[in-house]
């Protein structure tokens, strides 16, 4: 899960790492409260997930309340990239000396913790690495071992953090690896650490996402969650608990493991279609969970056909044709359905249906994954898909 | 022959006594895998089906001589029974919970290779190993896969994915071609075991005369076995990555399947294998052909 910059500072703060002060404003009026609050000059920042808000006037500086009601107006309901801004960040505007770079992420084929900092921050740090890898410090931690002021001070002397910078930069990098780690995030980035005019550092913005997987041990992670960007389909799929992501082609796709729905849509792909979507019903999908995803599915006005590609190892056949059958007694589903089921009971599976007394025009079952891919792109040309 | 596990494996269940250890546990068993004993603190003495319970896995190895341990418990006691069973002096470990956060992953990896470098883990995440007729530890249906034969060809599968595991093994099933282990590695961030330790194993293991690789789109595991294989691996291979369609950065389903600024794309993984001189198919059917193309040239 992606938290909104306001939320990544919200979060830092738990940690102790220190930010700017400053408060989230849904109004116009909210901001110019936040602005009272926070000493001006304030800086008022589109909370969208998507780079490049600066760009897009979705940044300003403002001195006085009035300056506040005008930008705070112009941003909110503005438009960045196909994400409209709901929520604007209003903080005390820094002085700044010098811009840092820092994040901690995981190193996947290093299986280790991956500390990156770069005295040269404020840009993006793809274009610093690009133009100088030297620039940029990369350490690995050790899960285990964590780490130390000692080694967190070594890595900001290694970066050429400035003299007078070095004791806070450490001390904050120790405090993001507590985030980071206590705080179960896959990412957790400051981009600018700014060294103040007084000396002082902190993080002038914050990049954080957290490890879906750990939700268990932070119930404080409910907040975000409340704020998060999905459409309709994904929150309708959500709340069934099925893996969905919403796409634009025109053949629904229901598939049982991530590997198998990936592999369903570039074979839809490579017989001409476009998939409307990925959906993943999981391993020991039962007939309540076919019968919510076709649900879902229903609900994508562009869909014209839907291939089910079901291969069953937990999941049992009998199952997956009982959901069917439930879903197409309890929805007037839209769109024909083209059936591949193979693997555990696919032999019961396959009879339910036939004897469910289903038109051929509602539902037909093809042997392979490719002549299911097959039917279904002919079904949805049928059906008026370009 | 076979990789990792065989007909002489004793495995015990940790979590025997719950929903998915029980169901799965037994299937093993009913498919003649040796399954000694369950694992399940505060129920040591009872039984399952016949299958003797102990509190501990240091009891249950006492006991029994096991020496593979089947992990199916919930997420948040996952990484403490994986550590559990390697302090006990379990060599393979195999995991399928699903949902474990990559913070304890690494940590488990990363304690594992300190404190106990001869324990293998396989997964988490992951469906399981079967050497086919010999012993099957995971969620995989047994009847799926193909038997090898003496005298071969014989094929070993190696998959990141859970269902197209099995999409594997079935392929190779319509074309009657024996497997000689199917090991899925599981789709999380760190996985136990690589494709690059199993292509090790394969490469070493007579009854393997050929490898077919499944993997997906994210990290760069499937490039970096791609120099492997360039390297050190002489027996012919095909492969199928998952996701060329996938959108960027989008995460589909496994905490591993992420592309993100043209990094771990499916097209990317691809080109790697290829260079390798692995035959790449365009989905699982295709790469199942390319195979028993494969085993038809050595029959030549």
């Amino acid at each position: 899960m992606d938290l909104f910059e306001y939320q990544g500072k919200q979060y830092f703060a738990r940690f102790d790492i220190p930010v700017s002060p400053g408060d989230v404003a849904l109004t116009v009026d909210e901001a110019v409260v936040a602005a009272e609050a926070a000493g001006y000059p304030v800086v008022v920042k589109a909370q969208v997930q998507v780079g490049g808000r600066g760009k897009a006037g979705g940044i300003k500086l403002a001195n006085n309340a009035d300056e506040v009601r005008l930008h705070a107006g112009n941003i909110l309901g503005m438009d960045i990239k196909g994400h409209v801004v709901k929520r604007v960040w209003v903080e005390h505007a820094s002085d700044i000396k010098k811009e840092y770079y820092a994040s901690y992420s995981l190193d996947r084929a290093a299986k280790k913790h991956l500390l990156m900092l770069s005295a040269e921050g404020g840009v993006e740090i793809e274009a610093v690495a690009a133009k100088d890898p030297n620039a940029i410090v990369m350490l690995h931690i050790d899960p285990v071992d964590g780490l130390s002021l000692a080694v967190a001070r070594d890595a900001a002397v290694r970066a050429k953090i400035d003299e007078e910078a070095i004791d806070g930069v450490a001390s904050m990098l120790v405090k993001l690896y507590d985030c980071f780690t206590r705080g179960d995030c896959d990412l957790a980035e400051i981009n600018p650490l700014i060294l103040r005019p007084d000396g002082g550092v902190h993080a002038l913005d914050a990049k954080v996402s957290l490890d879906n997987n750990a939700a268990f041990r932070h119930p404080e992670w409910d907040e975000f969650r409340a704020t998060e960007e999905l459409d309709e389909r994904e929150k309708l799929a959500r709340s069934h608990d099925l893996q969905y992501i919403g796409l634009d082609g025109t053949v629904g796709i229901i598939a049982n493991g991530a590997g198998l729905a990936m592999s369903t849509l570039d074979v839809v792909n490579q017989v001409g279609g476009t998939a409307a979507n990925f959906l993943d019903i999981g391993g020991g999908a039962n007939a309540d969970m076919m019968a919510a995803a076709l649900e879902v599915i229903n609900f994508d006005q562009n869909v014209k056909s839907i291939f089910i590609n079901i291969f069953g190892g937990i999941t049992r056949g009998e199952d997956v044709a009982n959901g069917i059958v439930a879903a197409m007694g309890r929805v007037d589903l839209r769109a024909p359905i083209v059936i591949r089921l193979d693997g555990t009971n696919a032999e019961e599976g396959r009879a339910i249906l036939v004897n469910a007394g289903i038109p051929e025009s509602k539902l037909s079952s093809k042997p392979t994954m490719l002549e299911a891919a097959r039917a279904a792109v002919a079904l949805s040309n049928q059906n008026g898909a370009k | 022959m076979a990789i990792f596990v065989n007909a002489d494996t004793k495995v015990i269940v940790q979590g025997l006594t719950g929903g998915q250890g029980k169901y799965h546990g037994l299937r093993n068993k009913a498919y003649g895998t040796q399954v000694v004993a369950g694992v399940t603190p505060g129920k040591g003495g009872t039984d399952v089906e016949g299958v003797p319970v102990f509190d501990t896995v240091a009891q249950a190895v006492a006991a029994t001589g096991a020496t593979a341990s089947f992990v199916a418990v919930p997420p948040k006691a996952a990484s403490a029974a994986i550590l559990e069973a390697a302090a006990a002096g379990i060599a393979f470990i195999v995991c399928i919970t699903e949902g474990i956060p990559a913070q304890d992953e690494a940590k488990v990896f990363n304690t594992l290779l300190r404190n106990h470098p001869k324990t293998r883990l396989l997964g988490p995440n992951c469906p399981g190993i079967i050497s086919p007729g010999k012993c099957n530890i995971g969620i995989t249906a047994g009847e799926i896969a193909q038997l090898p034969t003496a005298k071969g060809p014989n094929v070993g599968i190696v998959s990141r994915s859970g269902t197209l595991t099995y999409q594997a093994l079935y392929e190779l099933k319509q074309r009657g071609i024996g497997v000689s282990t199917c090991v899925g590695i599981g789709g999380d961030p760190v996985p136990g075991t690589n494709f690059i330790d199993c292509l090790k194993e394969f490469q070493a293991d007579p009854e393997t005369h050929a490898i077919i690789l499944i993997g997906e789109i994210g990290g760069s595991a499937e490039e970096e076995a791609a120099e492997y294989i360039k390297a050190s691996v002489t027996k012919p291979m095909s492969a199928y990555i998952a996701g060329v369609t996938a959108p960027e950065g989008k995460k589909m389903g496994h905490a591993g399947a992420i592309t993100s600024g043209g990094k771990g794309t499916a097209k990317g993984k691809m080109d790697a294998l290829r260079a390798a001189g692995v035959k790449v198919g365009l989905n699982p059917t295709e790469a199942g052909d390319l195979m028993a193309e494969i085993l038809a040239s050595m029959a030549r």
